[in-house]
């Protein structure tokens, strides 16, 4: 072959590399499992060499499995955590349970029946409406009465702590109906069993 | 003395000997002035010059005594710059000028010497009678020139205002006393005047501090480290101690009986507050005093006799106030459904003097103090501007201090009941409330 024929064979193949590159991606189809066989012309350090990005695949392939697994179990974990600490609220000068606030507390009954180390601080808000001192007893009644609403559904009173903070904290600023409202609550905090949590079943 | 003058001075004899009648829901009986013999009577605010005072530090005794005097409210001070009162005064008592400050309309004049530094000589002249009626000599306590010496100082001034006061019109001034109040968490002092103000705990979110009623102790509820609410004893000058009957629960509310033996406060295990007393400096046992089957029942105040209660009880529902038997028996409501369209009454305080009893009431939506005259449960509505909670009456049981947001945050004011005269006592940016009014403190 001359040279020119040469040249215009690796010519050709070029033409054929950039059209073959500029052509629409084909949807994406599984990896096929890499040949890490070692040719017969690799070394020991050759294959060695494979066998180390072998180990690193595999490293970084458990390692986001491990990752995309703790995500998940973390998202799961807010969730619940979140769920225990849904708020739940109460009408002017009331510790009565609404039906709002009974379907929030049913959410949290399967997580507590499933973690029975699990503890809680109820505390209960009132609004600044009233005297100071009798919203501290006003929070004592409604933290009691969630208290008592959990026992019922067969909680065992001795994971649920309460305390009550009156108006002194409280979740919004103002002096408007719609903050009133927000800040009539009772919360609740983890304060054991809470690193762990076993999702219902 | 002219015919003018003469006529003057009796008809300012006739004003301050003379009976008015106005009419008062307190403070209606005629009281013996103990030296000046006038006849001091309520709605008569006799004329008084305090005279200037040598010394390094007798402007600021006389603005003291000058300040003490137009807040007890029973008299009136004639304001005479210190040239007009020196000019009008000559150094000896005998030859002050009487005409002169009769004209100015003064019955009553008071004069400071110094028998040495630390003895003022205090003298009170009758204008009308142009003569020296009582003298004498009070030894001042601490120091005003050190930072630890300036609340004892000022605290033995203002007995010395007091004192006067009770020369000329027969009552005890209320100059030599304090306030407890709680903020930001802390509770905190005042004088009477609004100076010498300072934090008496650390932030535990502490509030409802009441005084022993010897001025020894301040009893407080403040939260502890597991979410309880306890109730602590801080002796003067001391630290806090919690009061060992509280550990658990919900404790709050604590007041003095007037012999100070007995503590009541108020306590919730779980459901329901109910009013306990315990002997706080012995080791007895805690009894109940309230049965309120679930409801709460709180924020109590003694009779001056110490033989009934009044509290705050929502046992029919709302919040009211009641009164027992100091064993709580016999409880009948004293508010019920009265003066207020939410039916929501609470916070009581019983007046010193046993014949009124002043609470918070909600009208219109907002807290007002009411003062409710015991003889014929007769309700006197004393705030209108903007919400006005917590009154504690002075010993004298004219003048409260209460909460107000008048002036935006909540702070502290003091009213004098019978002419609604009132004044800001305390400047902080932060809410300011629950304010108790000390007994005389003793020196």
């Amino acid at each position: 072959m001359t040279s020119r024929a040469q040249r215009l064979l690796v010519l050709g193949v070029l033409v054929i590399a950039v059209v073959s590159a500029c052509r629409k991606r084909q949807p994406e189809v599984a990896p096929q499992p890499v040949n890490t066989t070692p040719p017969e012309t690799c070394d020991q350090r050759c294959r060695d060499s494979i066998r180390a990005a072998d180990e690193r695949r595999r490293a970084d392939s458990i390692a986001n499995e491990e990752r995309r697994r703790k995500e998940a179990a973390d998202r799961a974990l807010a969730a619940l955590r979140a769920t225990l600490a849904e708020k739940v609220f109460f009408d002017y000068d009331q510790s009565m349970i609404t039906d709002e606030s009974r379907a929030a507390l049913d959410r949290k009954l399967p997580i507590l029946r499933a973690n029975a180390g699990l503890r809680l601080r109820i505390s209960g808000h009132a609004d600044e409406r009233g005297s100071d001192e009798y919203n501290i007893a006003l929070g004592q009644r409604r933290a009691v009465a969630v208290k008592r609403y959990l026992m019922d559904q067969g909680i065992d009173g001795g994971r649920l702590d309460v305390v009550s903070f009156g108006e002194e904290q409280p979740a919004v600023q103002g002096g408007t109906e719609d903050a009133f409202a927000l800040n009539r609550r009772a919360e609740f905090e983890i304060t054991a069993g809470g690193e762990n949590l076993t999702p219902p079943r | 003395m002219g015919r003018f003058s003469t006529l003057r001075a009796l008809c300012l004899t006739i004003v301050i000997c003379g009976a008015a009648t106005r009419g008062h829901a307190q403070d209606t009986t005629f009281r013996q002035g103990v030296q000046l013999w006038l006849r001091y009577a309520p709605g008569t605010r006799p004329g008084i010059v305090v005279l200037p005072i040598a010394g390094e530090l007798g402007d600021s005794v006389r603005a003291m005594l000058q300040r003490d005097l137009d807040y007890g409210d029973r008299v009136t001070i004639i304001p005479t710059d210190i040239p007009t009162a020196a000019a009008a005064a000559a150094s000896n008592g005998p030859a002050i000028n009487y005409p002169l400050f009769a004209k100015l309309g003064a019955a009553g004049i008071v004069q400071v010497t110094w028998a040495s530094a630390a003895i003022a000589r205090v003298a009170v002249h009758n204008v009308a009678q142009q003569k020296i009626e009582r003298t004498q000599d009070f030894p001042l306590g601490g120091d005003p020139k050190v930072a630890d010496g300036i609340a004892d100082w000022r605290m033995s001034i203002h007995a010395v205002a007091d004192e006067l006061e009770s020369w000329i019109t027969g009552v005890r001034g209320i100059a030599a006393t304090r306030i407890v109040y709680s903020s930001s968490g802390r509770i905190w002092q005042v004088d009477s005047d609004g100076a010498m103000t300072i934090p008496l705990t650390p932030a535990t979110m502490a509030m409802s501090p009441a005084w022993h009623p010897r001025g020894s102790f301040v009893a407080y509820s403040a939260m502890g480290g597991t979410g309880n609410w306890q109730v602590l004893l801080r002796e003067t000058g001391g630290a806090s101690r919690v009061l060992n009957t509280t550990p658990g629960g919900q404790n709050i509310t604590p007041v003095f009986s007037p012999d100070g033996n007995t503590l009541v406060y108020s306590h919730a295990r779980e459901l329901g507050n109910d009013l306990y007393a315990v002997n706080p400096f012995a080791p007895e046992a805690v009894r109940k005093v309230t049965v309120g089957r679930g409801s709460d029942n709180m924020s109590p105040t003694f009779s001056p006799d110490g033989r009934q209660l009044a509290f705050t009880s929502n046992r029919t529902g709302r919040p009211e106030v009641y009164i027992s038997d100091a064993d709580g028996t016999n409880a009948e409501p004293l508010t019920l459904g009265q003066y207020s369209d939410q039916s929501y009454n609470s916070n009581p305080d019983w007046s010193p003097d046993g014949r009124a009893i002043a609470y918070q009431s909600q009208i219109a939506g907002r807290f007002q103090v009411i003062s409710m005259g015991l003889r014929d449960r007769s309700p006197r509505r004393l705030t209108s501007d903007g919400i006005n909670e917590d009154p504690s009456w002075a010993p004298d049981s004219r003048h409260l201090v209460f909460t107000s947001s008048r002036t935006g945050v909540q702070q502290l004011f003091v009213m004098d009941a019978e002419s609604g005269r009132t004044r800001q006592l305390t400047h902080s940016g932060a809410k300011v409330r629950t304010g108790d009014w000390s007994s005389h403190i003793k020196r």
